[in-house]
């Protein structure tokens, strides 16, 4: 038996013998643990099972043991990964810091940064939220205008970030902001983390169109953060930020996988709502209901395409470039369309008259809208496929 | 299920690919059209890729084939379509290779099977009645006499039936069982007429009056309808990937397209309206390539399941047709006034979509297979 054999062996029963048979479940969405300062755990096996693998160090299975990860190889993660989703575990917990910052910090940080933020956040005591866009920075990202101004051995920062997820649940945000010149405007910009409390920040959350989010506006009101936290070099943080944002199309795919109760499932709603349908409009309805269901399906075979091609260490850059454009333009129009087929069963709002997953997917249909905005608009998605994988030029 | 080309298929495709732009190009199929060469494709063409082994390439070696599993057809058909290639490996080979190895007898498939391979018999399949792909409503009919058959009825679309050897008839016997016949060119009875189609191939309406055939000619003594719906399966897998070449090649064109023409001083393709809508393609046109792999991943799984092969095919079949509508169109509509002149490609690429798309089924038939074949 090679090595990777005894230590699929071992992880298996590992796992069998330290896994609460409840955190073997699917996991409803309230039920989702997040590392932080005030980590709440509901009963008893959820804080088992994170203190358990918090102990093992696979919170960040493939981060060196003395930043506080598991140093395990790409193969040992890949292993780790398979039996964990053999036996159904839940992720002990949700961490954006772990997916997107750990990296980041790993690659660019000093060895005292490093020996600062990584341990609490492989430990999962700190839960990190992102600080990029602004009101007036979008699609535009580079031209954000939140300044941290030199003054003695701390940076001076005002202004204001906006959409960041559960800001009024994080304890340090990694952000960018602008410490140099607007022209050219990436030129100016630096990355830094700071703590949430410090004196001058203040969190509002945001409601959308789908009621209560986890989105929030936060601002910065001469804001006093050490020089020592700034990330990599002054003005060099345009990259780095680059780099995040790769990211962040894993940490959305491990978040999803996680998040599976706010899946809806069109032949779910088409057996109860069109299981037999009389007239030619409703036929028509039950065909674009086919079609949805066949789009649906070409993606799914798409994302295991992409996993494939990148095994077969082929290039998958452009597959990777439509993933997010299609998959949330798709869940928008299967919503679109189960408004039409449910009618005013998809349209309310609480109360009477309802069952719940109705009401759910009332919520799901109006926060659709927000998903082919967030992360990347499809416009922004549209202009990386037809730059950087079609070639085609850029307007004049 | 492997959704990307294994070493083996990549280097099939490589020289798929060196030999059709070698020797088919889009011109060989412009020269067929213009020449009006009645069997639809060049024969010299075609004796090249009986050389080259395509024709034995999904057939067990001791049918004589290379036992290569029908993946193999994936990267052929899908350079077939990027180069026009027009040839009777579709019609004679997957479809009346495909009926006779799932149908016929030991005998029947020794005598059949490798002059079939070798090309010295050129078959084509005779099935359609309706102008749209209809395989369950036969109304051709056979009847038994002696120890023989006798069919009659029309078959009005048969693709490449002109100087072929011989048809595979489908048929409907008593009790409404289906039968496959195997009907020769020189028997009394029969009479084709030739159809010139938009893609300027090979197709004929059959008639078939009073046809006497001996009882070997009924290709084993079962009924046919599984292993017609799963040969077909086969053919439906190989347009997909046929359609999907075209479309590919269609869509590279346009994409080269909109980098060298200047209007307004600067390459249009800098024009953000035109960018996305590529963009878009590009997109519909991955959906396609994953869904017609996993077909032929699908098609070669022992001992496979009906139903998810029935689904996954259709599900190629309708992706690769949607995407050949949208990517022709589209194509043409950027290339404006060059892409509407007979002089360029495109409107040869335009008319060989349209003829496949119809061809085993179109995107509506597909919708409402994949729907009939989903899983509760």
């Amino acid at each position: 038996m090679n090595e990777l054999e005894v230590f699929r062996q071992e992880t298996r029963a590992w796992l069998e013998a330290n896994c609460p048979a409840s955190m073997r479940t699917p996991m409803p969405s309230d039920e989702m643990v997040w590392g932080g300062r005030t980590v709440e755990f509901k009963h008893e096996d959820q804080r088992l099972w994170f203190e358990r693998m918090r102990d093992k160090g696979w919170f960040c299975p493939d981060w060196p043991v003395e930043y506080g990860g598991g140093g395990l190889s790409p193969q040992q993660v890949a292993i780790l990964d398979a039996e964990m989703r053999r036996l159904h575990c839940r992720p002990p917990q949700i961490n954006l810091g772990i997916w997107m910052l750990g990296p980041v910090l790993l690659e660019f940080a000093s060895e005292q940064q490093k020996q600062q933020f990584l341990p609490p956040m492989a430990g999962g005591e700190i839960r990190w939220c992102q600080g990029f866009s602004e009101p007036n920075a979008g699609s535009d990202l580079a031209s954000l205008r939140t300044s941290a101004v030199v003054d003695g051995e701390d940076f001076v920062v005002n202004g204001t970030k906006i959409w960041t997820s559960y800001g009024n649940k994080s304890d340090w945000m990694y952000a960018l902001v602008r410490t140099g010149p607007m022209e050219p405007k990436q030129a100016g910009i630096s990355l830094i983390v700071l703590d949430m409390a410090s004196p001058g920040v203040t969190v509002s959350p945001i409601d959308l169109i789908s009621g209560k989010s986890s989105f929030c506006q936060v601002f910065f009101d001469n804001v006093r953060v050490p020089r020592s936290q700034l990330i990599g070099e002054l003005n060099g943080g345009w990259p780095l930020g680059k780099a995040l944002l790769q990211h962040e199309r894993s940490a959305m795919s491990k978040f999803s996988e996680s998040a599976l109760p706010t899946h809806f499932d069109l032949g779910e709603f088409l057996g109860k709502y069109l299981a037999s349908p009389q007239t030619t409009a409703e036929t028509v309805l039950q065909q674009r209901a086919v079609v949805c269901l066949m789009q649906e399906e070409s993606f799914r075979l798409t994302n295991q395409r992409i996993y494939q091609t990148l095994r077969a260490r082929q290039d998958a850059s452009g597959l990777m470039a439509i993933a997010k454009l299609v998959h949330t333009e798709q869940e928008r129009s299967k919503f679109e369309l189960l408004l039409e087929i449910m009618g005013n069963h998809a349209m309310g709002w609480q109360g009477e008259g309802f069952d719940q997953r109705e009401l759910d997917l009332t919520g799901a249909w109006l926060m659709s809208f927000a998903q082919t905005i967030a992360g990347g608009s499809s416009e922004v998605q549209l202009n990386v496929i037809a730059k950087r994988v079609l070639g085609l030029p850029e307007a004049k | 299920m492997s959704l990307v080309y294994n070493e083996d298929q990549l280097q099939l495709q490589d020289s798929a690919r060196d030999f059709l732009s070698a020797r088919s190009p889009a011109s060989v199929q412009r020269a067929i059209r213009d020449q009006d060469i009645a069997a639809g494709y060049d024969a010299g063409v075609w004796q090249s890729m009986l050389d080259l082994g395509w024709s034995a390439v999904a057939f067990s070696e001791a049918d004589g084939g290379l036992d290569f599993g029908f993946a193999g057809f994936a990267p052929l058909f899908e350079e077939i379509g990027r180069h026009l290639g027009a040839s009777p490996l579709l019609s004679s080979i997957v479809l009346c290779g495909g009926l006779i190895e799932q149908l016929g007898s030991e005998q029947q498939r020794q005598q059949r099977l490798p002059q079939l391979i070798s090309g010295e018999l050129r078959l084509a399949l005779a099935l359609e009645e309706n102008a749209r792909h209809a395989p369950e409503a036969i109304q051709l009919e056979a009847r038994r006499d002696g120890d023989g058959w006798v069919l009659s009825g029309e078959k009005t679309w048969v693709a490449d039936a002109r100087e072929a050897d011989g048809w595979l008839v489908v048929a409907r016997e008593s009790e409404g069982r289906c039968g496959v016949f195997h009907v020769r060119a020189d028997q009394a009875g029969v009479q084709t007429s030739a159809r010139s189609m938009i893609d300027s191939r090979n197709m004929a309406a059959l008639r078939l009056d009073q046809v006497r055939v001996a009882a070997d000619d009924r290709l084993g003594s079962n009924d046919a309808g599984k292993a017609l719906d799963l040969v077909l399966d086969w053919g439906r897998a190989c347009l997909a990937a046929e359609l999907l070449g075209m479309s590919e090649t269609a869509f590279s064109m346009t994409v080269e397209y909109l980098k060298t023409r200047v209007q307004f001083g600067v390459p249009i393709g800098s024009f953000q309206a035109l960018q996305h809508r590529a963009a878009r393609l590009y997109a519909d046109l991955q959906l396609a390539r994953s869904s017609m792999m996993a077909a032929f991943a699908q098609l070669d799984r022992p001992g496979g399941d009906d139903r998810e092969r029935r689904r996954l095919v259709s599900l190629a079949k309708w992706q690769a047709g949607q995407v050949a509508q949208r990517v022709s169109n589209e194509a043409i509509q950027m290339h404006g006034g060059i892409g509407v002149t007979d002089e360029y490609d495109l409107g040869l690429f335009l008319k060989r979509m349209r003829m496949a798309q119809n061809q085993l089924g179109n995107s509506d038939y597909h919708c409402q297979r994949y729907s009939d074949n989903r899983s509760a």
